[in-house]
């Protein structure tokens, strides 16, 4: 997670950005969806990397984004918090445009992006204080949480550990709790189970449960459909940038296991007789 | 296998200059440099062959090539991470036997521009004695073995060590350690070249003695043989071979322990070096806002960061430099070019982050917070440097009475380059070394631009700071000390508001383009 380098993803050769979408209300509202996406387009040089995607995730769902290799799920995600300019389409947080004003609308985003650094010369609990004060909260609050999300990730006897020697797992906690300091309304995590052990994933499993259950909104990205179908109650399955299929679980999997329905959607399952020199059992 | 692994070596470093331009422009550059390196000895050596008396021959080879070894021993401990690219531990998995193994990675050492000058090199030298046929024959033997000395040395050396230098803490102490001895060998060149460390002859002299002692060395045995053999002191000579090719022996079995034992033991971790800071350290000193944060977190990494220390300590070698190149009074001229470089420092701040600057981004945090919190650290660490600095070089010049004036033109001067870097480091971020890179590793190299930025930053830096400097020259050379006072009030206020108008200006910046920065630190990194 610390060392090597991060992508935004590969994708297809498209060329031009489509027409912006009609641009809906503008304040803060309490009965907009937690987050909009309308024809979010991003291209690196050649590669087009998201080609126009939709997505509106109402309040209070726990949203999947599953996709192969290179589909986009980054790339998007990095543009729907404010961590990348798209090159085309609209971002709303609640109804408020994020890209219009991203001063206003980040205090309400948490956000765990994948693949990048955090500033890991400090110790957990003052990465966590960091983050707390950077979103304005004062002294004694972000104190106060940074002792409770410490034991929220199970991580309070590393509290004073500098994050550069944390393992991978232990990073993705302290970088979840750094999300969760300032009480986000819509939580949007890249990859947050990645090299957390089972124990560490369950309770980080029961505190988005419960979380979602208090009325906030998670949005995930994963690789594991059977974490996807058990945890979420939406999913959206992109690839090659684009949305092949969104909406309620039950919807998308439409009776066969999500697992099954993605290959369809996706394709590229190899089929034939496999090697058949790698039999070490016969004979 | 042999011929695998020195494809192998082959095929890497192909592979590593397709990757970028910069990586094709740096190895041209590092070719330049050995050839340079290369010229220069091959010069000397054949001056030495024509020249030379046998005495200062002997001496000059021994010498020289008792650096070599060293070098070669030394240099990849430091700059472990730079050739990690056959690193014993990646052929874990496959079914190598150890000869193959060391015979493998010993010749694929020697692949690249080190082990080329290298070879070269010491070819070059054994023809020193071509008034005796005999001596060259054996320089040629000598001189292989010499080179296996290094190589070998080299790759014991570092499977040798590396299971303690896999620590971050381990590899830090390292780094600076021979950053100092890199320093020493640096400033004692200055002194020698300026004469600082006495006549020809006594340098002479203490080249003799030097290679008396390294002649039964392992490290001058190889180049000492030769010479016994051209003077015809043959006993001589076969005892220093037998060391040599003792510690060849000792050096391959040193090695060949080192692997087995690499091969078997997963590499440890940071085994019981974890860093560790009890409770929230300068978050609890500083104001508890945005920017009292951001400077928390700086003053954090000013202290605990090496690259950050190393910036700071470079400030204080640079006027003992100076000095060592026989500079004296006029080292007061260089204080304001000092303070401003020193003030510059925070020009790479935002790209020191590296893609951490992204918990920056995802929180609402102005521009202005940011780049305040940045540069108010940057004072607190840099701005009593400065401030001792100037007062030392003042007392040491005998130049006290000038202390206003040279305050002033200090002072002035890094405020004004703290202004114009917060400006900067919030427009352009560039390839710096990344938190925990070897600091000796490969770097892509930088381009034009940015090169040409820098110095235009620094440039209006000093133009901006002219009205101080220009009172305390005037205040030092009439001499009036109320020129002085007036120099450094005028210093202060200036500078200080440079500094609040650079932190608005980059604070602007930073708000309409703090995600295009990190676009562009991801796609660095």
């Amino acid at each position: 997670m610390r060392v090597g380098s991060v992508s935004y993803g590969g994708g297809v050769t498209q060329t031009p950005p489509p027409p912006p979408p009609p641009p809906p209300a503008q304040p803060p509202t309490p009965g907009r969806p937690a987050l909009e996406l309308y024809g979010l387009w991003k291209s690196f040089g050649q590669k087009t990397a998201v080609a126009g995607i939709d997505l509106v995730v109402p309040r209070g769902s726990f949203y999947g984004l599953v996709g192969p290799n290179g589909a986009g799920k980054t790339t998007t995600l990095s543009m729907a918090t404010g961590l990348l300019v798209p090159d085309a389409g609209r971002v709303l947080v609640q109804g408020a445009d994020l890209w219009a004003d991203p001063q206003h609308v980040k205090g309400t985003l948490g956000v765990l992006p994948d693949g990048m650094r955090l500033f890991d010369r400090l110790t957990g609990a003052q990465l966590i204080t960091y983050a707390g004060l950077l979103q304005g909260l004062d002294r004694d609050t972000a104190t106060a949480r940074t002792q409770d999300l410490l034991a929220a990730v199970d991580l309070v006897a590393d509290r004073d550990t500098l994050v550069v020697d944390y393992s991978a797992g232990m990073t993705k906690k302290v970088s979840l709790a750094c999300a969760l300091v300032h009480a986000p309304s819509l939580l949007v995590l890249d990859e947050p189970f990645e090299a957390v052990d089972p124990v560490s994933a369950a309770n980080i499993r029961d505190l988005l449960a419960s979380y979602v259950a208090s009325g906030g909104t998670v949005i995930i990205s994963s690789h594991v459909m059977d974490l996807v179908q058990r945890m979420c109650s939406h999913v959206a399955v992109i690839a090659a940038g684009r949305v092949l299929s969104a909406g309620t679980v039950e919807q998308v999997r439409a009776g066969a296991t999500l697992e099954d329905r993605f290959v369809e959607l996706v394709g590229g399952r190899a089929v034939g007789e496999g090697l058949a020199w790698l039999r070490t059992s016969s004979d | 296998m042999v011929a695998h692994l020195v494809r192998l070596k082959l095929t890497l470093l192909r592979n590593g200059l397709k990757r970028s331009v910069w990586q094709v422009i740096g190895m041209v550059v590092g070719l330049l440099y050995g050839l340079g390196i290369l010229a220069l000895a091959l010069t000397g050596i054949v001056a030495l062959a024509v020249a030379g008396s046998p005495d200062l021959q002997r001496s000059v080879l021994v010498a020289g090539g008792s650096l070599l070894v060293l070098g070669w021993a030394l240099l990849p401990i430091v700059a472990f991470g730079v050739d990690a690219t056959l690193d014993p531990a990646r052929f874990v998995t496959f079914p190598i036997s150890r000869r193959d193994l060391i015979a493998g990675l010993g010749l694929a050492g020697l692949v690249g521009i080190p082990g080329v000058a290298t070879v070269l090199g010491v070819l070059v030298a054994a023809f020193v004695w071509w008034r005796q046929p005999v001596a060259v024959l054996v320089a040629l033997v000598t001189g292989v073995l010499g080179v296996a000395t290094c190589v070998v040395g080299s790759r014991a050396a570092t499977t040798g060590l590396a299971p303690i230098l896999t620590g971050r803490r381990a590899r830090e102490v390292t780094g600076f350690g021979v950053l100092a001895l890199l320093a020493a060998f640096y400033l004692g060149f200055g002194r020698l070249t300026t004469g600082g460390l006495g006549s020809e002859q006594q340098v002479v002299a203490a080249l003799h003695s030097a290679a008396d002692v390294l002649g039964w060395t392992p490290l001058g045995v190889a180049w000492s043989v030769p010479a016994d053999v051209a003077a015809g002191a043959w006993s001589n000579a076969g005892v220093r071979f037998a060391i040599l090719v003792a510690t060849l022996a000792l050096l391959l079995l040193a090695w060949d322990r080192a692997l087995a034992r690499s091969m078997v033991q997963a590499p440890r971790h940071d085994a019981g070096s974890a860093g560790s800071v009890r409770g929230l350290g300068w978050f609890a000193r500083t104001p508890a806002s945005p920017a009292g944060a951001v400077a928390a977190r700086s003053l954090t990494y000013w202290f605990r960061d090496p690259r950050y220390a190393m910036a700071v300590g470079a400030v204080f070698l640079a006027p003992v430099a100076m000095w060592a190149f026989g500079l004296r009074e006029q080292v007061l001229f260089f204080l304001p070019f000092l303070a401003v470089v020193t003030g510059w420092s925070i020009a790479t701040d935002t790209s020191s982050d590296g893609t951490a600057l992204w918990m920056h981004v995802a929180t609402p945090l102005r521009g202005v917070d940011d780049r305040a919190g940045r540069a108010a650290a940057a004072l607190m660490v840099l701005g009593p440097v400065v401030v001792v600095l100037t007062v030392f070089l003042a007392v040491v010049t005998g130049h006290a009475q000038n202390l206003p004036a040279l305050l002033g033109a200090a002072l002035g001067a890094f405020l004004s380059a703290l202004g114009v870097a917060s400006v900067m480091s919030a427009a352009v971020v560039m390839r710096v070394q990344q938190a925990g890179e070897n600091p000796f590793g490969v770097k892509q190299g930088a381009s034009v631009t940015t090169v040409l930025l820098q110095m235009g930053g620094m440039l209006s830096v000093g133009v901006l700071a002219l009205p101080e400097i220009g009172l305390a020259v005037a205040s030092v050379l009439l001499p009036s000390p109320v020129l002085g006072w007036v120099g450094l009030l005028v210093g202060l206020v200036l500078g200080a508001l440079l500094l609040v108008i650079g932190a608005r200006w980059g604070g602007h910046l930073y708000d309409r383009g703090a995600p295009k920065l990190l676009q562009r630190l991801v796609a660095l990194s």
